[in-house]
This record gives structure tokens, sequence and C-alpha cells, in this order.
């Protein structure tokens, strides 16, 4: 694709790369193999952690094709060296750390705690019942409700969240993909409850329902049902709340399951594509919905390859929306992405020592030109952070924008050899992965029969073994491991929240007008079972009534019957 | 020749976090066992069903949701109930110290975390098989 672009020119003339390529040769025999008699390699194979072969040194001669158009500008096509024109000088990466657990009136707690100690955009966590659409007091709840997100089973728990937090003021991410229709209206119904237009509303959705079947599995209907849901709210949300980011395309997920960082990019992208054709279908214009689209990746330990992906991850996007979908705009051509570092790269070992990961995760991602970051607490490999290990985290990532200089100049190691080439050969395995997705049938069936699902599989059983056999290192896990008794205290989650939740459910319940409940339901029924219908509206008067998520959740479950995984083992 | 040992791997839960459970499935068949995995999202009382149909040796539960100190009981206790009280429970996931000792008298062992050696999760595993299983 790149051929069609007018070059720049390249990089290093032929002459010079011939002498570098001599010289390297010299190198190789003269000085570094003559080195290896007296100090052999530590490693026999030196690798990336997707398992690309490293050479010891990189040279123009690595990057001997390179033209300079294929990397450009910050805020020019192919954006790999930025999607803004002048990234951090002009404001450094939004501080977005997500939170929630317990009852509605903690996490408000801990939103406001949050505003005060400088953060500038909130991310709500939700519990599993309400990831997975049940209501507090449905038998598949108990014990669940509050222990790792906060519970939401009607509006008015939505409402004692944002007590006090005026919506207009805020940008909001919520982690919600299953029910993700639901709690926008819910959120769109607090706005409104607080007098603020929801045309203004600014926020996130997650709605990334094609990561749910890959890698996080946090699903109600089957594929196509979820996917048509996905729908209404980008057609609804393009009308009536421009501002609002109705999908989020996750890698995070992708990469916490197993997946190599050349997987979390290649799946990543196939599923933000498989968006971008969903909106087409629906008769939308890209240039009308890939603005609100936005991404999440992950950020973990092997430092360059994961700057190396996220500087892929853009010009790709750029390059397939521009020549395969015919996308002009400039701004629907940038991608914008929020960053989380590993959570799986912490551990419950030495659990101090996930600092210095966290610092360096979130580092790579600052180098890789993220819009918003998350940092993960030290503690969270045992249980949901304390307050003091948040604030830890928070601090680690305005250490990193107010102390370093890294925020000074853009894309610093643009034109590095290791990462130049580096990055070429992320975008390469990516367009190999796109390949394949294609050969197994594409997108949605190479989904449903579990494709991505075993190759995530695979590369987890191989990080795993790697660790076992001691060919990759974990400090205080396989090398450098110590005796030690409970090093940190933890946050503690008593079951309070599951009893004053059925409580505020059962209230609910009971002052609110059933009838209009029940005909509020109806009619999402009707627009479930019409294809052609747009269900959002309707989601929205049933939730201003006090209908629950459970209800609605279920009146889908009616329509569209429920989804068994393949088989991945 | 000694028996092998049968072994369900599951997830008791509204959980979607499989990586571990995956891994372990696999490392598992690896050392010589016969692993059947539970597929995500059955209740505590469907893996208790599981385990007697499929006549185990063990059970291994995993789970990152932190509703280990309901759903790991409730598996036991129905276990107990189909006459599968013999069979031996162990768990992982993200399993706070504090909530340890409980899961610990109850019989349900081993409650390993992210990062935990697999060779030292089959070991175990083999040790309660055989002292409580083998009667060795």
């Amino acid at each position: 694709m790149a051929e069609r672009r007018a070059k720049a020119g390249r990089l290093f003339n032929e002459a010079t790369v011939e002498t570098i390529r001599k010289g390297v040769k010299q190198w190789e025999e003269n000085v570094f193999m003559e080195h290896p008699r007296m100090l052999p390699e530590s490693k026999s194979d030196f690798q990336t952690a997707s398992g690309i072969p490293l050479k010891p040194l990189y040279t123009p001669a690595d990057v001997k094709d390179a033209d300079y158009a294929d990397q450009g500008y910050p805020g020019v096509f192919p954006y790999l060296r930025g999607v803004h024109p002048t990234m951090y000088r002009g404001r450094t990466w939004t501080m977005r750390m997500f939170s929630g657990f317990g009852a509605p009136e903690d996490t408000n707690k801990r939103l406001k705690l949050l505003l005060e100690h400088g953060e500038t955009g909130l991310s709500i966590a939700f519990d599993m019942p309400t990831l997975y659409g049940y209501d507090c007091d449905h038998e598949r709840a108990h014990g669940e409700v509050g222990r790792c997100g906060v519970n939401v089973s009607s509006l008015k728990d939505m409402e004692v969240i944002f007590d006090g937090i005026p919506l207009d003021k805020v940008s909001t991410s919520m982690t919600i993909n299953a029910p993700a229709t639901v709690l926008t209206c819910m959120y769109a119904g607090v706005a409104r409850r607080q007098g603020i237009p929801m045309e203004g509303l600014r926020g996130t959705v997650q709605a990334d329902m094609l990561k749910e079947y890959i890698a996080q599995k946090e699903w109600v209907y089957p594929p196509e049902a979820h996917l048509r849901l996905v729908r209404d709210l980008m057609v609804y949300c393009t009308k009536r709340m421009p501002l609002w980011n109705y999908i989020s395309i996750s890698g995070y997920h992708i990469r916490e399951a197993g997946s190599s960082a050349v997987q979390e990019l290649a799946f990543t992208l196939a599923d933000g594509f498989g968006y971008v054709e969903l909106g087409m279908e629906a008769g939308l214009k890209p240039e009308q919905f890939a603005p609100r689209l936005s991404f999440f990746f992950n950020s973990t330990m092997d430092f360059f390859e994961e700057i190396a992906k996220f500087r892929a991850a853009r010009k790709i996007w750029a390059t397939v929306l521009r020549e395969k979908y015919g996308v002009k705009s400039p701004r629907s051509l940038l991608m914008r992405f929020h960053t989380q570092t590993s959570g799986a790269s912490l551990t419950w070992q030495q659990p101090l020592n996930n600092i210095v990961r966290t610092t360096i995760e979130g580092l790579a991602a600052a180098l890789g030109g993220t819009q918003s970051l998350h940092t993960n607490s030290f503690d969270e490999a045992w249980a949901l952070p304390t307050e003091k290990a948040v604030e830890v985290a928070l601090r680690t990532q305005q250490v990193i924008a107010e102390e370093t200089g890294v925020p000074n100049v853009i894309d610093p190691l643009g034109g590095s050899y290791y990462v130049e080439w580096l990055t070429e050969q992320m975008e390469e395995e990516a367009y190999k992965y796109f390949d394949r997705i294609e050969s197994a049938g594409g997108l949605l069936k190479a989904i449903k029969s579990g494709y991505m699902q075993r190759e995530i599989a695979e590369n987890s059983y191989r990080l795993s073994r790697r660790i076992e056999e001691g060919k990759d290192n974990v400090v205080g896990v396989n090398k450098y491991a110590i005796e030690e008794k409970k090093p940190i205290d933890t946050l503690k989650i008593d079951f309070k929240a599951q009893r004053s939740q059925i409580q505020r459910l059962e209230k609910v319940k009971k002052e609110r007008d059933e009838a209009k409940v029940q005909a509020a339901l109806a009619k999402i029924g009707r627009a479930f079972e019409d294809g052609d219908a747009n269900s959002i509206e309707p989601m929205l008067k049933a939730v201003m009534e006090y209908a629950t998520l459970g209800e609605i959740v279920q009146v889908g479950r009616e329509a569209f019957g429920t989804w068994r995984e393949p088989l991945i083992l | 020749m000694e028996h092998r040992i049968r072994i369900l791997v599951a997830k008791p839960g509204l959980d979607g976090h499989d990586r571990g459970a995956l891994v372990l499935a696999r490392a598992l068949r690896d050392a010589g066992m016969e692993v059947i995995y539970s597929g995500l999202l059955p209740s505590p009382e469907q893996v208790a069903q599981m385990a007697v149909d499929e006549d185990v040796d063990v059970v291994a539960l995993s789970l990152l949701n932190g509703a280990h100190m309901t759903a790991f009981p409730r598996v036991k206790k129905q276990l107990a109930k189909m006459g599968g009280g013999d069979i031996v429970i162990v768990g992982g996931g993200i399993i706070p110290e504090y909530d340890k000792p409980k899961l610990l008298k109850m019989g349900i062992t081993g409650l390993y975390g992210p990062g935990s050696s697999l060779e030292e999760i089959v070991g175990h595993i083999r040790e309660r098989v055989r002292k409580e299983r083998r009667g060795e």
C-alpha cells in the first residue's frame, strides 16, 4: 500500500548502506565474535516477547528501504509519529484511573478522591453481575455484588455514583460491554436528572463485543445479536450523543488473556475494521463515525516491542481506512488510544516491585504516544487496590509527565534503527494475521470457530513454559525469589454492598410505576424482534422509568437466546 | 501401572478470566493427567454435578473475580451432598491472604495466585491424590 504514496526519499543512499553493511560484517567477525570467547552470550536465543528473533545490533542497513514518507510528521498521514501536531507539548495524556467497587456510595467517594488528586477523567469498573447483565438480587449474583467493581442494577445506582459530580464538567469512561447500551442510557438518564443535555456528554463505553468473544468472555447473547446492539448504539449516538465514544476497541483484554504484542495488534485492528464495516452496513459514512471509535491497548514489559506496537497501530489504522474503506477526512484516520499497564505482569511475590514494572510500562505508553493512561497499583495481584496504592500509581504517571522530560519532544524514539525496524516487523506480522483471519473465513467466522481464542491460549501456554523453564525471567518469581510473609496490607471488601444494593433495588421496584415499566420493556422487546428497528430510544425510556438492568437484558435473552463458547482446549 | 489422575478444571461463577485455567489445563495434560475443562460460566452447583458425572479425582477451581469465598464452599457443599465428598478440591486465582485460612480449613488447598510455578501446582495435586485417593 505504501507504493501509492509519494516518496519523500530514502533515508540512506545505496552507497552509504553498502559501507555500513560491510562495517557491520567486519564488526561481527572481528569484534563481536571474538568477544564471546571470553564472555559467552547469556542466552541461546534473543527474541522479543512476541518471539521475533533479535540481532545484537541494528544499523541503517536494517532499515535501508525506509522512506521518510512512511513515517511522516505528527498529525499528518500515516500518523506513525503521533496523532496530534503538538502531542504532549500541547497537553500531556489524560490520567484516567479505572476504579469502582462495592456499593455506588463507595465508588462515588473514590471518584471524588481521584478528582481531588488531579485526575482529569473518570473511569468506572463494574462488578461481574453488572457485566453479565444480572441484577444484584439474582441467584447468579450471589457473593459477587461489588466484589471487583461497582454494582449497578438500576438508574438509581448511577444517580448515586455520580452524585455531586456534574456530568458536563467531566468525561467518563465506562468499562462495560454486553450491557453497554443500557449503561449508556443510564448515563444519559443521570444527565437528564442533572439537567444537562445529552448532546454535550463526553465519555466512552467499551462496547467492544468482538474482543469479548476473543478474550474477555463476558457476553450474554450470540455474536450477531450483540453486534446488532452495537450497531444501534452507533447509529443512535451519531445523531444524539455526538461526543460519546461508543466503542473502545480493546486489545487490553486480548493481551491479558495471554496473546503476544503481535496478536494484540492484529486482532484489535481486525476488530476495528469489523466495526467500520458494521457502521457502513448500517448506512453511516465512515467520516460520521470513525472519529468516535477509539482504541485501548495494553502496555507490558517488553519495552521496545510495546513502543513499536503503538507506532505501527496508528499507521496500519490510517492506511487501511484510507486505502480499503476510502476514508478521506484526516480526522477520521486518527487512531486515538487509551493505555493501561499490564495487570498480568504484576506479581504477588515482592509486590513493591510492581511499582517499578508499572513505571516502565507507563513510560512505554508515553513514548508510544498514548492519549490517556491508567497505571496499575502494586497490590493488584493480591486484591483490589487500597487508596494508598492507587495514589502511588497515579503519582507514577505524574512523575513520568512532570519530571522526565519525555513529553518535551514528539516521538523521541523515532529514528532509532532498532525501533524503526521493530515497528516495521510489527506491521508486517499484523498484515500476515489479517490474511490468516481471512483464510479462516473472515472475522466473525474465525471468532465463532475459536481461531483467535486458540492462538491466544497457545501463546499464553508458551509464555508460561518459558518462565517455567527459565528462558524468561520474572524477578521475585523464578529469579531472586525469597521467603516472605504477608508483605503488604490489602483492601478488604465486605459483603455489605450485597445487602444494601438489594434493599435499594427493592425500594426502587416498590416506588416505580409498574405498568409503565412493563409497557417500556415490551417496547424494547418489539425493537429487538425487528432487525431494522433501533432499540436505544425505547431502552432510554425504560431506564428512566427505573426498569432494571437485569430486566432489560432478560428481554434480550428471550429475543436473541444465549451463547456457548467454542471448545478452546 | 499407576492410575491416571482425572481432574476437572473449572470456573464456578461469572468470571471470564480463563487464562490461568487454560494454562493450568494444558500443564496438567502435559503432566499426564486426564483433564476436563468446565468451560465458562457454570454455577458452583453445575461444577459439582460435572465432577460427579465425570467421576474425577480432583476439582481445580479458578476464580479471579473475588467471589471465591462464596463459590468455592458452594462447590464443596454440593459435592458432599451428591456423594462426591471424597473428591479433592484445590483452588486458585486472586485469593487474598486473609481468606486463605478459612478455605484451607475446608480442605480447599493450593490457593495459588498469578506467577505460581506450574510444577509446584502439579506436585501439590499429585500429593493430595496420592494421600487421599490412593490411600498411601
